[in-house]
């Protein structure tokens, strides 16, 4: 969390010349259009030390611009507020962006910033949405009032963006609260600086421990915010002029998505529209070329290849029939490696290049095999996270991107606060269940939006627990879909109770009490696509450089039990509770083993079993609850700590079996 | 009027119904409450009163959405 501030001066020192200029504002200010205009294609994502709330810099006119969360005011409360503030606290200037409709509570921030002494110039955006509603702001006495340049901007046509390098460079310290200044003073004669002495008279217990010094209470916090909010006030009061309550009418949509009769409907609509874009165009028809032909017939086929050529390898040519059983067709023996066979391999290319052909290569060197195989470092994972997930991150996070800037997610959040609280939760908690259905490693990084630890504890558990990622979600819906109505209520219901038994008792089993909503919700828009675009794009590019690397530990790890053995033993060991306690099968057993690596492995597994309806439904109800999948588990661990991480996975197993062997004795 | 002000809290409210805010709950909330422009003695409106009791306020231009537990522990006099 700290930043190292001496690092941050020395290179800042290093090139005189290079200022660090910082974007702060409210949440949907159009901060971002700002940042996109000056960054131009050269943007850096990179993690927060300590956090994973990503922050992006780039260059501008030789200076460092950095993005930073959309915030209320500098403070501690949460993740992101933390970020801000020490992205903040080492700025050399700050570019204020404020909502020139929602002056009133921007303005909090603005006097904040100009509290904190740093040097401050104003962009106010949406100027352009001003007439329209009727409303006069006097620019100049705003000005005057706060010290500091008020520039008008408009994200439509770039209004006034020619004006940023002159906000940069007018950047000044505006005028501040008497009553802080003169408090103040005795801190700062201890060389603590003005920004971080406010933050300490605010009771920011950390920055108060970064310079050891006596914290502020929450009653002297108090003080300072009425303070502040009154003088907002007496600027509002004088600075704006409301000619008519014509702006209520411009959130009509917005209200209409909340209002009892028309926010289900709505509600409909969009889950349809969500469910088409990622349920049937992503997950079905983008991910099947991605997987089976870019992955599979492209990549594996190439790589796995051009390795046969210098190991001894058997490849196993099959089709596959109307059932999605693999019929072998022929079996080619290279002991010498392709290369030492070149007929055969001419052969072996004719065949295996046909339509609907599938090669599965097997060698025999276990090195080749741990970084080659089946589950290979090389060719496993990068074709999972190149070929499966990269295209269904990129489709979640392109849609909770439309969501959020649509002003959509707030609301979905607001409707949905009541079913959340009754599982100690908040409306917000939407958000990363919603992209556990996409991917749980991709949740639960996501937890950490949530307002305390209790939140986030219970967050992960349910998505490791009940949530099926898309992956497996397809396997599940093409299992149950030939089973009829009866199957598919009995695995709703099953996994409805698992849900609510296993929320219900977190939420009265951890200490502590949940953060309520409160929420902001901004004006209901179309989103523009550049931004929606540009955020997709860092946010997957920033999972990408996140999880994938534990992708590649999970695929070693698998890779060292096969070639070990310990694979073999799993399956033994397991086997047991599988025929006598589930009634499956013994191969059944293969399917939980796999599932620990990828989920949609385990239940793909059971494709090729003669499984009767209720089988079939007692094993995915088993394996949907069963452990998250090897990344999962290792992203968890790093953000839950081991106790909870460990205890969530075995947690999963106990449940799992013992929730499917109660179905299994029951319906078998 | 005849001067009879009702004493409410927050989650009691109606569509409709508009309110001043006479207490705010204590602790970190209360910061994050006077931040957003919701303190004590200012003026909200009810724009919403969502079923299980959620309510969205209005606040000048501003709509802001309070869960019920929250709406709870906050004291209003209605207008």
């Amino acid at each position: 969390m700290f930043v190292k501030q001496n690092e941050i001066q020395v290179i800042d020192q290093g090139i005189a010349a290079a200022k660090k200029i910082v974007l702060v504002g409210n949440p949907n200010v159009g901060k971002s259009c700002f940042f996109n205009y000056m960054s131009g294609m050269y943007v850096d994502v990179s993690n927060f030390p300590g956090t994973t709330v990503s922050i992006t810099k780039s260059h501008y006119k030789g200076n460092d611009v950095y993005d930073t969360p959309g915030i209320y005011g500098v403070a501690s409360f949460n993740d992101e507020e933390k970020v801000a503030r020490d992205i903040i606290l080492s700025a050399d200037v700050i570019i204020n962006v404020v909502n020139a409709v929602n002056l009133d509570r921007d303005l909090f921030l603005t006097l904040q910033l100009i509290d904190m002494g740093k040097p401050v110039s104003v962009l106010l955006n949406f100027s352009d949405e001003l007439k329209k509603r009727k409303i006069k702001i006097n620019v100049e006495q705003l000005s005057e009032q706060l010290g500091v340049d008020v520039i008008p901007t408009a994200a439509v046509d770039k209004f006034g963006f020619d004006r940023i390098e002159e906000a940069i460079n007018n950047a000044r310290i505006g005028i501040q609260l008497d009553e802080l200044t003169l408090i103040c003073k005795p801190l700062m004669k201890n060389s603590v600086p003005q920004a971080e002495s406010i933050l300490i008279l605010e009771g920011d217990s950390s920055i108060a421990e970064r310079y050891n010094s006596v914290c502020g209470t929450a009653d002297d916090r108090e003080k300072i915010y009425v303070a502040r909010r009154n003088r907002v006030s007496e600027i509002i009061d004088t600075v704006e002029h409301e000619d008519s309550k014509k702006g209520e009418l411009f959130n009509l949509f917005g209200r209409l998505t909340l209002n009892p009769i028309t926010s289900l409907p709505i509600l409909a609509v969009m889950l349809v529209l969500v469910y088409l874009f990622i349920g049937v165009l992503i997950s079905q028809i983008v991910v099947d070329f991605t997987e089976n032909t870019l992955g599979r017939n492209l990549f594996e086929y190439n790589v796995k290849g051009f390795v046969g050529n210098f190991t001894p390898v058997e490849i196993d040519v099959s089709t596959s029939d109307a059932k999605g059983n693999s019929i072998i067709q022929r079996t080619f023996k290279f002991p010498g490696g392709l290369s030492a066979d070149p007929e055969l391999k001419d052969e072996f290319h004719k065949i295996s290049k046909q339509n609907g052909m599938k090669s599965d290569f097997q060698y025999h060197n276990p090195i080749v095999k741990i970084f080659f195989g089946e589950f290979g470092i090389i060719t496993m994972t990068i074709s999972y996270l190149l070929f499966l997930l990269l295209p269904l991150v990129i489709g979640f996070y392109f849609v909770m991107a439309m969501l959020e800037d649509s002003g959509y997610l707030p609301r979905l959040a607001t409707m949905l606060d009541r079913s959340f609280n009754r599982i100690g939760l908040n409306g917000r908690a939407v958000i990363p269940i919603m992209l556990g259905f996409g991917c749980i490693t991709m949740a639960n990084i996501t937890t950490r939006l949530l307002g305390t630890e209790r939140e986030k504890s219970i967050v992960t558990a349910i998505l490791q627990f009940v949530i099926p990622c898309s992956a497996q979600l397809a396997v599940v819906a093409a299992l149950l879909s030939g089973a009829g109505p009866g199957a598919m209520i009995l695995y709703i219901s099953v996994i409805g109770t698992v849900l609510i038994v296993l929320s219900t008792a977190l939420n009265k089993m951890l200490p502590g009490e949940s953060s309520p909503l409160l929420i902001d919700l901004p004006m209901m828009g179309f989103p523009r696509m550049r931004n929606v675009l540009k955020k997709t794009v860092f946010r997957s590019f920033g999972f990408m450089k996140e999880a994938g690397v534990w992708f590649f530990i999970g695929a070693l790890g698998i890779g060292l039990m096969e070639i070990t053995g310990l694979l073999v033993v799993w399956q033994n060991l397991l086997a047991p509770l599988t025929t006598v306690w589930l009634k499956l099968p013994k191969e059944a057993a293969n399917a939980f083993v796999m599932g620990m690596v990828r989920r949609d492995f385990g239940a793909a597994g059971l494709f090729h079993m003669n499984l009767s309806i209720m089988q079939k439904t007692v094993a995915i109800i088993t394996i949907t609850i069963f452990v998250p999948c090897i990344a999962s588990f290792v992203v968890m661990l790093k953000e839950r700590g081991w106790k909870e991480g460990l205890l969530i996975w075995f947690g999963t197993w106990v449940t799992a079996f013992l929730v499917g062997g109660i179905v299994a004795q029951i319906v078998l | 009027m005849t001067g009879v002000i009702k004493v409410l809290t927050l989650d009691k409210a109606k569509k409709g119904n508009s309110l001043t805010v006479t207490k705010l709950p204590t602790g970190e909330i209360k910061s994050q409450l006077i931040r957003l422009g919701i303190g004590e003695g200012d003026l909200l409106k009810c724009i919403e009163r969502l079923p299980g009791g959620t309510i969205v306020v209005q606040k000048n231009r501003q709509e802001i959405a309070i869960g019920f537990d929250l709406a709870k522990k906050i004291k209003i006099s209605l207008r």
